[in-house]
């Protein structure tokens, strides 16, 4: 298995996609989305942003299954993080409206 | 697996170390070796973002009052240089595959200015913090946490904390200045590790420009470009998140 050289074209149309997201995103900001969903258009913003540069800028679409294992492994012990302080967190709530 | 030993691999290249069997096999156990350092930087990051989620979630009005304060064109004007200095960095690692080597140290210097412009804007902004007693602490010499803030009906002063009121806002009441001072810890630390990140991002692609300018990479070796090339993208990704997480939350309270 050679390397893989991404072509420059890619490149531009990358830098171009994460420019535009960018202005997306500060635009987005100032606009009051219903639901509060402004953190939720902000993140997905970020996350395609993260996503283009991990799989074009860092050639993790052209690399070895090993590397997709280490960032999936990253990716789920990072849930785990997550999942477990803030079921911990944010059911506190649930407990003093109980007990009053 | 390469089934072929080219004449080069057959000589060795200089940079081949003993332990490989050849520069393919050298580069891929590089590569892997920086994203297994990237996984526990990707940890280090996520303890903070997370300490950032749960105060957030606790002092909203609070954390959307102090967001305001701070410059959204600088915040803004720094995402799009890191996003370019990406961009180079990316081209000089295209560039060192394809043996071009003017080009190559071109994108590496300019990859090193652009991180500094990024050091730079970030200092003018932590001194503006500085004189607005927005750094968090007693310690700060002279101008220890004390921000002033607004009071209804008086000329706007950009100096001057903004807290919200209960009109856009669930808990009012927690929009105090000693909640205000809990953002400010988190965007200093969390800012403040990037920004360290970023110095170190700029002493490493000193070291490439220098072994750059001695011809050391061509396309059989290329792996510190590209190893140090993968960190720098990385740092961008967190300032990626950190820009809108930061900057534009609470945005939309000042217009609607």
């Amino acid at each position: 298995m050679s390397e893989h050289i991404v072509p420059v074209r890619i490149y531009f149309a990358i830098f171009a996609a994460l420019l535009v997201g960018t202005a997306l995103t500060v635009v987005a900001a100032f606009f009051d989305f219903p639901w509060r969903l402004n953190t939720v258009v902000a993140l997905t913003i970020a996350t395609v942003k993260a996503t283009l540069v991990v799989l074009y800028f860092m050639h993790v679409r052209y690399s070895t299954r090993l590397v997709w294992v280490i960032i999936a492994s990253a990716l789920f012990w990072m849930a785990i993080l997550f999942a477990l302080t803030l079921s911990d967190y944010f059911t506190r709530g649930w407990l003093s409206t109980q007990t009053g | 697996m390469t089934t072929h030993a080219t004449t080069q691999d057959a000589h060795g290249h200089p940079a081949l170390q003993h332990h490989f069997e050849n520069m393919e096999q050298q580069r891929e156990a590089g590569t892997l070796g920086m994203w297994v350092f990237l996984v526990t930087e990707i940890m280090f990051f996520g303890g903070m973002f997370l300490a950032y989620t749960l105060y957030r979630n606790q002092y909203p009005a609070a954390f959307a009052s102090a967001s305001n304060h701070l410059d959204i064109t600088l915040g803004a004007v720094n995402t799009a240089v890191l996003i370019v200095s990406s961009f180079t960095m990316a081209l000089a690692v295209y560039f060192t595959q394809t043996g071009k080597l003017r080009p190559q140290v071109l994108c590496l210097g300019l990859t090193l200015v652009l991180g500094l412009t990024f050091l730079g804007i970030k200092a003018v902004e932590y001194h503006d913090k500085y004189e607005d007693h927005l750094i968090p602490g007693r310690l700060i010499p002279w101008n220890p946490f004390n921000p002033g803030v607004q009071e209804e009906g008086q000329p706007v002063d950009h100096h001057k904390l903004h807290l919200l009121s209960g009109k856009t806002v669930k808990h009012p009441i927690d929009a105090t200045v000693k909640n205000v001072e809990m953002f400010y810890w988190i965007y200093f630390a969390m800012t403040g590790m990037h920004a360290l990140h970023m110095i170190i991002g700029a002493g490493l692609l000193m070291y490439l420009l220098i072994f750059s300018l001695r011809g050391r990479f061509d396309p059989e070796y290329h792996s510190p470009v590209e190893v140090i090339g993968l960190y720098w993208h990385f740092v961008d990704i967190v300032w990626i998140f950190l820009f809108p997480l930061l900057y534009l939350l609470g945005r939309h309270y000042l217009h609607g």
